[in-house]
C-alpha cells in the first residue's frame, strides 16, 4: 500500500475535533449502563468537556489550515468558522437540556452521545470538500437528529415529529444523492474543485440536459436541509413536536452546517452554473421569506411560531446566497452566527417556561412573564428584538449586511421585498413581547420555578453574544470576510 | 457598531415612538405607552452615547453624514453633523429627555383629561418634541436646523395648550406662538443674509468661509455681517426668552410640569444659545453685535431675577429663574466665551430640570397647589423631593463643588476678564448671582420649612411621589453635583479630567475666537484676581441664602414684601406685559380707530380663543381618527393577517404525504424552469 | 441477437426506480411501505453510480455505492425504531392518521 494512503499526523490533527467527539460519544454510550440513574449528569459534563476540548482543538487545527485525507476534507477558515459555530451551539444545547431531561425523568447518556455524533456530522459538513464526504457528514448528522427528534419515546408529539423528519429527510437525502450521482456521471469526479474545472472546461463541457438534472436534484436536497421554500413543509411540524432543547439545536446547528454545505457547493463546485442557479435562488429566497413570515402571523404555539420564524431567517440567508458573491458569503456567515445565538437563546427561555412535559408552550402561557420573572422576560425580549432586527443587537447587523450586499450586487427588488418582509416580522415578534408585559398572568397555573442554572447560563451567554455581535460586529465580520476569500 | 455613520438614526427612534403613539395610542394600554415613550428616547440615548464615545476616538472630532440633497436651491442636505458641540447637546437632550420621560410616566399616570386620549397624546407630542430637538442639534446646516427649530416650537405650542379646557393654557400657547413668530422672522432674515454672504448654509462651509479671512472684523462699524448676526440673535431671543421677547416663557408654565422641565428649562429654550454658539465664527467677526448679545443677556439676567424675588407661584419663580440663567448664557456668548455658555447650558439642564421636576413632585403631593404661600413644613413628608431639591438649590445658588458653581463662576470670570467683557457686565452678573441665591432659598424655605399653611385635608394627603418620579430626581441630583467637574477652572489645577470639556471643545472653536483664546491666556496671569472674584461670588451666594433664611425660615412673615418700594413693580413683572399691551395693542387701537379695534376684537381675541379652539379640534380629529381609522385598521389588520396567513399555511395539513406532494411539485417546478430556459 | 446493454439503459432503469419510489411515497399509506419506497430511490442512486463507474472506468462510483448501502441500512434501522416507538403509542402505522402537528 502506497505510503500516501496513510493519513499523516498533520492530517489527523486537522481532523482531531471530530475524532475526539466520536470517541467521547462512544465512551458515553459505554459508560451509560454503568452510571446510576442519579448520576447521569456526569455524562452531560463529559459531553460538555468534550465539546470544549473540541473547540480548543478546532482553534489548534485552524492554525494549520489545509486539506486532509486526499483532499476529501478542507480545513480552511470557512470550515473553522462553522465548526466553531456548531460546537458553540452544542455547548448551549447541553446547558439547556440537562435540567429539562432530568425533570422529565428522561436523562440518559444516549441523548448526549447522539448530540455529539450529530455535531460530528455537522463539522464534517462544514469542512468537506467532496460530495461523498458531504453526504456522509449529512447522514451522520441527520440520523442522529432523527433519533433526537423522537427522544421522548412516550410523547406522541415526539413520535410524530421524528417520523415526519425521518421520512421526509430520507426522501430529500435520496434526491440529493441522485443529484450527486448525476454530477459524478457528468464530471467524472466528486471533488468540488475538480467539478468546477470540469464545468468550466469548454472541451469537456457536459451535456446541458444532464447538468440541469444534476443541479436540480442537488438544489432540492440542499434546499430541504436549510428549509427553503418550497421544501420547508417539514420544519414547523418537526420543530413543534421535538423536545424544546432539541428544537433549539435543530434550528441552529444542522441549519448552519447545511448552509455551510450549500455555500460551498454554490460558490465553488457549481459556481460556473451561477447564471442558472440565480433565478432559482432568487425565487426560493423570496418564497421562503414570505411563507415563513406570513405563516408565523397567526401562530399560537411559541415553538411553531419560532419554527416559521426560522424559515423566514433561512430566506434572508438565501438572499445573501443569491448574490453569488464573496461579500454575500461573509454576510451569510455573520447572519448565521447571529441567528444561532439569538434563536438558541429564545428557545432556552421557551424550554424554561414550557416546564415538564411541555405543557406551557402557547404564547398565552407567556402572559405576565414580565412581572413573574423579569430576568427571563428581559432576556427573551432581547432575543426577540434581535430576531426582529432592532439596532444594538446582532440581528440588526445581520440583516443590514445581507441587504447591503444585495443592493451592492444589484438585487434591488429582492432587497426591497426582503426589507418589507422583515418589517412584517416585527408584528409577530412584538406580539410575544406585548403578551409578556401587558397581559396578566393566567390564574390557576402552576408555580413557575426559578430557572435552572444551565438554562440561565445558556440564555445569558446567548444574550451576551447577541449584544456583542450587535455592538462590535466587525470582530466577527472581519473573520468571515477572511474566510470567504476562498470563494474568489 | 459604527454609531458615527448611524447618527441619522438617533432622531428617528423618538419619531417612530411618536408615530406609533399618535397613530394607535388609544388602543394601547397606559403601560405600553409608558414603555414605548421613554424606551424610544432611551434607545436614542444609547446610540448618542455610542456615537460620542466613538467621536472621542477620532483624530479630528467632527463627523458628518449626508443622506441626500434636500433643498438644491440653497444647497441644503439632509445631513447630520456630530462634533463636540452637537455631542454635548444630544447627550443633554436625550439624557435629560429620557429621565423626564420616565418621570412623566409617573406624573401623568393619574391624568384624567376630558377624554382618555390625553395620556397617549401627551407622550406622543413629547416624543415628537425630542425628535425635532435632536434634528435641531444634529443638523449640519441652518435650513435643517430651522426645521427642528419650528418643530420644537410646534410641540411646545401643543404641549402648553395640553390642558386646553383651561382658557389660560390656550392663551399661553397663543402668546408663545405669536412671540416666537417675531423671533423666527429674524432668524429667517438672518439665514438668507448668511446664504447671500457666504454662499452656503452648511455649518462647515459657512465657518470655513468666515474664517478664511475674506471678511474683515467689523470693529467699530455695523456692516452686513453685523446685521446678519443681529437678525440671527433676534431669532435666538424669541426661542430663548430674552429681552424683549421673554414674556411668553413664564406664561408657558400653564403646561404640565414635565413639559416645563423638558422644553421650557432644559432643552428647547437653550436652542438659541446653541445657535449662537454654532455661529461663533460669525459673531467673532461682529464685535458690535456681540456687545448687544452680552448686554441683552446681562439685562435679561438681572431683570428676570428681580421679578423672581417676589413671585409666589412656585413654577413662575422657576420660570423667571430660567429666563435669568439663559441671560447668563448669552452674557457668556456675548463676551466671546461660547464654550462657557454651552458649559452653563449643560449644567443648567441638570439642576433646572431637577428643580422643575421637584416642584412637580411638590405640586403632585399637594394635590395641584402651586402657590407657595399655601405650602410649608412638608420636608419630612416628601423626603426624597426635599433632599434632591436641596441639592439643586445649592447648585443653582453657586455653592462650591456643585455643578452650577463652576459654570456660573466661569461666566463671571469671562465677563470680567475677556476683551469683550467689562466690569459693568460683571457687576450685573454678580448682582444676579446674589438674587438667584436669595429667590431660590426663599422658594425652599417657603415650600419645605416652617409650619404647614395648607388646609387640613390637603395636609393629610401629602405623600411622597412614586418611584418612577423620585428615581429621576435622584439621578438628576447626582448630575447636579458631578456635572460641573469636567469643566473646573484651571486655578484648581490642571489635568485631563478637570478640563475635559475644554479639551473636548477644540475642533468647533479651534480657529474660532482669537479673543477668547487671548482672554484665556491672559487670564492665567491673573490667578489672584480669579481667586478673589470666586471668593466674592461664593460670599454673595451664601449671603443670599442667609438673608432668605433670616426672612423666610420660620414661615412667619410669609407675606413679606421684599424689594421695598419696588415690590409692586417687581410683582407686576416691571409692567412689561402692560407696556407691550399698550404699545402694540392699545396704541394701534387708538391710532387706527375703529378698524384696529375690530382687528383687536376679531383677530387678537380670535387668535387667543383660536388656540383653545384649535387644540380642541386637534383632539376631536384625533378622536375621530381613533374611532374610525385606528379601530377600522385594527379590525382590518386582523382580517388581513388571517387572509395573508391562510394561503401560505393551506398545505400545512399535518399529512406527511401532502408535504411530499409539495416537495415533488417543487421538483417539477424546477424541472419546468430548466425546460423553459 | 439482443442489442448490448449500454449505460443509457441503466440510467433509464434508475430513472424508473426513482419514479416508482416517488409515486410509492406519495400514494402508499403504510409507513413501512413508504420507507421501502425510499429504499427504492436509494437503489436507483446505486444503479446510477455503478453504471457511471463502469462508464467512466473508475472505481470511485462503486465505493460510493457501498457507502450509500451502509448509510441506507443505518437509516432503515433508525427509521424502524422510530416507527415502533410510534406504534406503541398510537397503535397505527398509517401515515394519514398521524396529523397531530399541523397548520
Amino acid at each position: 500500500m502506497p505510503a500516501s494512503f496513510m493519513p499523516s499526523a498533520q492530517e489527523l490533527m486537522r481532523f482531531a475535533p471530530e475524532m475526539l467527539l466520536t470517541l467521547a460519544g462512544t465512551l458515553i454510550m459505554l459508560l451509560e449502563p454503568f452510571t446510576e440513574s442519579g448520576n447521569k449528569s456526569r455524562l452531560a459534563w463529559l459531553a460538555l468537556g468534550a465539546l470544549l476540548a473540541a473547540l480548543g482543538l478546532t482553534a489548534v487545527s485552524a492554525a494549520d489550515p489545509g486539506p486532509a485525507f486526499s483532499n476529501m476534507l478542507l480545513i480552511d477558515e470557512f470550515g473553522t468558522f462553522f465548526r466553531f459555530l456548531v460546537l458553540a451551539v452544542g455547548v448551549l444545547t447541553i446547558l439547556i437540556s440537562t435540567h429539562y431531561l432530568r425533570s422529565g425523568g428522561h436523562e440518559s447518556g444516549e441523548f448526549y452521545a447522539l448530540l455529539l455524533f450529530s455535531i460530528v456530522g455537522q463539522c464534517i459538513m462544514a469542512t468537506a470538500n467532496e460530495l461523498i464526504m458531504l453526504f456522509i457528514g449529512l447522514e451522520v448528522s441527520s440520523i442522529a437528529s432523527y433519533v433526537l427528534a423522537g427522544y421522548l419515546r412516550d410523547d406522541k408529539r415526539n413520535n410524530e415529529s421524528a417520523l415526519k423528519y425521518f421520512l421526509l429527510g430520507s426522501f430529500a437525502t435520496a434526491f440529493l444523492l441522485y443529484g450527486i450521482a448525476w454530477t459524478y456521471g457528468i464530471t467524472g469526479t466528486t471533488d468540488l474543485s475538480l467539478i468546477r474545472s470540469a464545468l468550466l472546461n469548454p472541451a469537456s463541457r457536459p451535456n446541458e440536459v444532464l447538468t440541469a438534472a444534476a443541479s436540480a436534484f442537488l438544489f432540492v436536497g440542499l434546499a430541504f436541509k436549510v428549509s427553503a421554500a418550497p421544501f420547508q413543509m417539514w420544519t414547523p411540524d418537526v420543530y413543534q413536536g421535538a423536545p424544546a432543547p432539541v428544537t433549539a439545536f435543530f434550528s441552529a446547528g444542522p441549519k448552519a452546517a447545511a448552509f455551510a454545505m450549500f455555500l460551498r457547493i454554490v460558490l465553488t463546485g457549481f459556481e460556473p452554473l451561477k447564471k442558472e442557479w440565480e433565478p432559482l435562488l432568487w425565487v426560493s429566497a423570496l418564497a421562503t421569506m414570505i411563507i415563513g413570515n406570513f405563516a408565523a402571523l397567526r401562530q399560537t404555539n411559541v415553538k411553531r411560531l419560532l419554527a416559521y420564524s426560522s424559515i423566514s431567517h433561512a430566506g434572508y440567508v438565501l438572499v445573501a446566497l443569491t448574490t453569488h458573491s464573496g461579500p454575500g458569503a461573509a454576510a451569510a456567515m455573520f447572519y448565521l452566527a447571529a441567528y444561532c445565538f439569538m434563536n438558541v437563546g429564545a428557545f432556552a427561555i421557551i424550554t424554561h417556561v414550557a416546564r415538564r412535559d411541555e405543557r406551557y408552550v402557547e404564547i398565552a402561557d407567556l402572559a405576565g412573564l414580565g412581572t413573574r420573572q423579569p430576568l427571563m422576560a428581559g432576556l427573551l425580549t432581547v432575543f426577540l428584538l434581535s430576531l426582529t432586527g432592532i439596532p444594538l443587537t446582532a440581528g440588526f447587523f445581520g440583516k443590514f449586511y445581507i441587504f447591503k450586499v444585495a443592493l451592492d450586487q444589484g438585487f434591488i427588488w429582492l432587497a426591497i421585498l426582503g426589507l418589507l418582509n422583515s418589517a412584517l416580522a416585527a408584528y409577530y415578534y412584538l406580539r410575544v413581547i406585548v403578551v409578556m408585559y401587558m397581559e396578566p398572568a393566567p390564574e390557576g397555573e402552576g408555580e413557575l420555578p426559578a430557572p435552572a442554572a444551565g438554562v440561565l447560563a445558556a440564555a445569558v451567554g446567548s444574550a451576551i453574544a447577541t449584544f456583542f455581535l450587535g455592538l462590535f460586529p466587525s470582530s466577527l465580520l472581519d473573520f468571515a470576510d477572511k474566510a470567504r476569500r476562498i470563494f474568489n | 457598531m459604527n454609531f458615527l455613520d448611524l447618527i441619522w438614526l438617533i432622531p428617528l427612534f423618538p419619531l417612530a415612538g411618536a408615530a406609533v403613539q399618535l397613530a394607535i395610542g388609544r388602543r394601547l394600554p397606559k403601560s405600553a405607552i409608558s414603555f414605548i415613550s421613554p424606551g424610544a428616547v432611551g434607545i436614542s440615548l444609547l446610540m448618542s452615547i455610542g456615537a460620542v464615545v466613538q467621536l472621542a476616538g477620532l483624530e479630528r472630532r467632527s463627523h458628518e453624514v449626508r443622506l441626500f440633497e434636500w433643498l438644491p436651491l440653497i444647497k441644503a442636505d439632509m445631513g447630520f453633523l456630530l462634533d463636540p458641540l452637537s455631542s454635548v447637546m444630544i447627550l443633554v437632550v436625550s439624557g435629560v429627555g429620557f429621565i423626564i420621560h420616565v418621570y412623566a410616566t409617573g406624573y401623568m399616570a393619574h391624568e384624567h383629561g376630558p377624554n382618555h386620549g390625553g395620556f397617549y397624546r401627551f407622550f406622543g407630542y413629547m416624543n415628537l418634541f425630542v425628535f425635532f430637538m435632536l434634528m435641531l442639534v444634529l443638523a449640519n446646516n441652518y435650513a435643517l436646523l430651522f426645521v427642528g427649530w419650528e418643530g420644537v416650537g410646534l410641540c411646545s405650542y401643543l404641549l402648553i395648550g395640553f390642558y386646553f379646557h383651561k382658557k389660560s393654557a390656550g392663551d399661553a400657547g397663543n402668546k408663545a406662538f405669536i412671540v416666537n413668530r417675531i423671533g423666527d422672522a429674524g432668524f429667517i432674515l438672518g439665514m438668507f443674509m448668511l446664504f447671500q454672504l457666504t454662499g452656503s448654509l452648511r455649518f462647515v462651509d459657512v465657518n470655513e468661509v468666515l474664517r478664511s479671512g475674506r471678511f474683515a472684523v467689523e470693529l467699530g462699524t455695523f456692516g452686513a455681517l453685523s446685521l446678519c448676526a443681529l437678525c440671527l440673535f433676534i431669532g435666538a431671543t424669541g426661542k430663548s426668552a430674552q429681552i424683549p421677547l421673554f414674556v411668553w416663557l413664564p406664561d408657558a408654565m400653564e403646561g404640565p410640569t414635565p413639559v416645563s422641565a423638558l422644553i421650557h428649562a432644559a432643552t428647547m429654550v437653550t436652542a438659541g444659545v446653541y445657535m449662537v454658539a454654532r455661529s461663533n465664527a460669525l459673531y467673532a467677526l461682529t464685535p458690535e453685535t456681540s456687545h448687544v448679545v452680552a448686554a441683552v443677556g446681562a439685562a435679561t439676567a438681572i431683570l428676570a431675577a428681580s421679578i423672581g424675588l417676589v413671585q409666589n407661584d412656585i413654577k413662575r419663580v422657576l420660570a423667571y429663574s430660567t429666563v435669568s440663567q439663559l441671560g447668563y448664557m448669552f452674557l457668556a456668548a456675548g463676551v466671546g466665551a461660547y464654550w462657557v455658555a454651552i458649559f452653563h447650558l449643560y449644567t443648567h439642564a441638570f439642576f433646572k430640570a431637577l428643580l422643575f421636576l421637584g416642584a412637580g413632585s411638590v405640586i403632585h403631593a399637594l394635590g395641584g397647589e402651586q402657590d407657595m404661600r399655601k405650602m410649608g413644613g412638608i420636608k419630612d413628608k416628601v423626603p426624597v423631593t426635599f433632599r434632591t431639591m436641596f441639592v439643586a438649590s445649592l447648585a443653582i445658588a453657586g455653592i462650591p463643588g456643585l455643578a452650577g458653581f463652576f459654570s456660573k463662576d466661569e461666566i463671571l470670570w469671562q465677563a470680567w476678564s475677556s476683551p469683550l467683557g467689562s466690569k459693568a457686565l460683571w457687576m450685573v452678573g454678580f448682582a444676579t448671582a446674589a438674587m438667584t441665591a436669595f429667590y431660590m432659598w426663599r422658594l425652599m424655605f417657603m415650600t419645605f420649612y416652617g409650619t404647614p399653611r395648607m388646609d387640613e385635608h390637603t395636609l393629610h394627603h401629602v405623600h411622597e411621589s412614586p418611584k418612577s418620579m423620585t428615581v429621576p430626581l435622584v439621578i438628576l441630583a447626582a448630575g447636579s453635583v458631578v456635572a460641573g467637574w469636567i469643566g473646573m477652572p484651571k486655578v484648581f489645577g490642571e489635568n485631563g479630567f478637570m478640563q475635559a470639556l475644554e479639551h473636548w471643545r477644540a475642533p468647533v472653536f479651534a480657529q474660532g475666537h482669537a479673543a477668547a483664546h487671548e482672554a484665556a491666556s491672559h487670564a492665567h496671569h491673573d490667578t489672584t484676581m480669579e481667586w478673589v472674584l470666586m471668593g466674592l461670588s461664593i460670599g454673595v451666594a451664601l449671603g443670599g441664602i442667609f438673608i432668605a433664611k433670616a426672612l423666610f425660615f420660620g414661615g412667619g412673615n410669609i407675606e413679606l414684601r421684599t424689594g421695598g418700594p419696588l415690590y409692586p413693580v417687581l410683582l407686576n413683572k416691571w409692567y412689561v406685559d402692560e407696556i407691550y399691551n399698550f404699545l402694540f395693542v392699545k396704541g394701534l387701537t387708538i391710532n387706527g380707530g375703529g378698524a384696529m379695534a375690530r382687528f383687536d376684537a376679531n383677530v387678537v381675541d380670535g387668535g387667543v380663543n383660536g388656540t383653545a379652539w384649535m387644540t380642541r379640534m386637534v383632539s376631536r380629529i384625533s378622536m375621530w381618527y381613533d374611532t374610525w381609522i385606528v379601530d377600522g385598521l385594527v379590525n382590518l389588520s386582523a382580517f388581513t393577517v388571517r387572509a395573508l396567513s391562510f394561503p401560505v399555511r393551506f398545505f400545512q395539513t399535518g399529512y406527511l404525504q401532502t408535504y411530499a406532494l409539495v416537495f415533488v411539485m417543487g421538483i417539477l417546478a424546477i424541472f419546468g424552469y430548466y425546460w423553459s430556459r | 441477437m439482443l442489442a448490448p446493454i449500454t449505460t443509457a439503459h441503466y440510467l433509464v432503469l434508475s430513472a424508473a426506480l426513482l419514479l416508482i419510489g416517488t409515486v410509492g411515497i406519495l400514494l402508499r399509506r403504510n409507513a413501512v411501505v413508504v420507507m421501502m419506497s425510499i429504499e427504492l430511490i436509494l437503489n436507483a442512486v446505486n444503479v446510477n453510480l455503478i453504471a457511471f463507474s463502469r462508464h467512466l472506468d473508475q472505481v470511485n462510483g462503486q465505493i460510493f455505492a457501498i457507502f450509500v448501502i451502509c448509510v441506507a441500512v443505518a437509516e432503515a434501522a433508525v427509521g424502524l425504531g422510530i416507527l415502533i416507538a410510534l406504534f406503541r403509542n398510537k397503535e397505527t402505522v398509517l401515515i394519514d392518521e398521524i396529523d397531530l402537528l399541523k397548520w
